[in-house]
């Protein structure tokens, strides 16, 4: 059963008209642990990858794929690396469903485009920058 | 941000899913962003903010 609706996938479509740069999913999965979420996951990213011919997916596996996972720095399943013109350092841990969906599809499209939609001055600030930064941030599906 | 800078990763975790990293992060509201590990909060922050934050928390690291 698809998990998106032939509405989501046409609101989505709308957006990915916007789609610049090919954009590959990179997915974590492991078949032991999690593996129903992995399937899921899969699954869901398929089905986004599907609205574009911008898009593309690679599934990999975090035990047998273990350096691909290291360059990465993926630790743990169900993964997503949300690939533009380069690796731009954008995860998803989980499978992105609810909040972390519409996250998801802005992801994409930013990585695509490769221009963040923010404020000038957040920009110049954020080009001042001296050491990293690692933003985690947890949300529910709900 | 993460797109706007090569030293920013960002990394979206489902919480439910992540019980373990959610209590290493003491998650009990969502959204929770944490930044470098040190600097964290609970709701959306406006830009202007959440830059603050972040700066904030790259200039504690700087300053090591």
């Amino acid at each position: 059963m698809a998990i998106l609706t032939p509405q989501n996938e046409q609101e989505i479509r709308n957006v990915f008209g916007q789609l610049k740069d090919p954009v590959k999913l990179v997915v974590f999965s492991q078949s032991l642990a999690a593996a129903d979420l992995c399937a899921q996951n899969e699954q869901l990213v398929r089905e986004v990858a599907a609205l574009s011919d911008k898009l593309g997916v690679e599934v990999l596996n975090l035990a047998i794929d273990r350096e691909r996972a290291e360059g990465y720095g993926v630790d743990q399943v169900p993964a997503i690396v949300v690939e533009g013109a380069r690796d731009y350092g954008i995860r998803f841990y989980g499978v992105p469903l609810g909040y972390e969906f519409s996250n998801l599809i802005d992801a994409i499209l930013v990585a695509s485009t490769g221009e963040p939609a923010l404020a000038e001055a957040t920009k110049t600030a954020l080009a001042g920058l001296t050491s990293d930064v690692d933003i985690k941030v947890f949300s529910t599906p709900t | 941000m993460a797109v706007a800078s090569e030293r920013v990763r960002s990394t979206a975790i489902e919480a439910t899913e992540f019980p373990e990293l959610s209590r290493a992060y003491q998650v009990m509201a969502v959204p929770k962003v944490v930044i470098n590990d040190r600097v964290q909060f609970e709701g959306a922050l406006p830009e202007p903010e959440f830059l603050g934050a972040v700066l904030k928390a790259s200039a504690s690291d700087a300053e090591r």
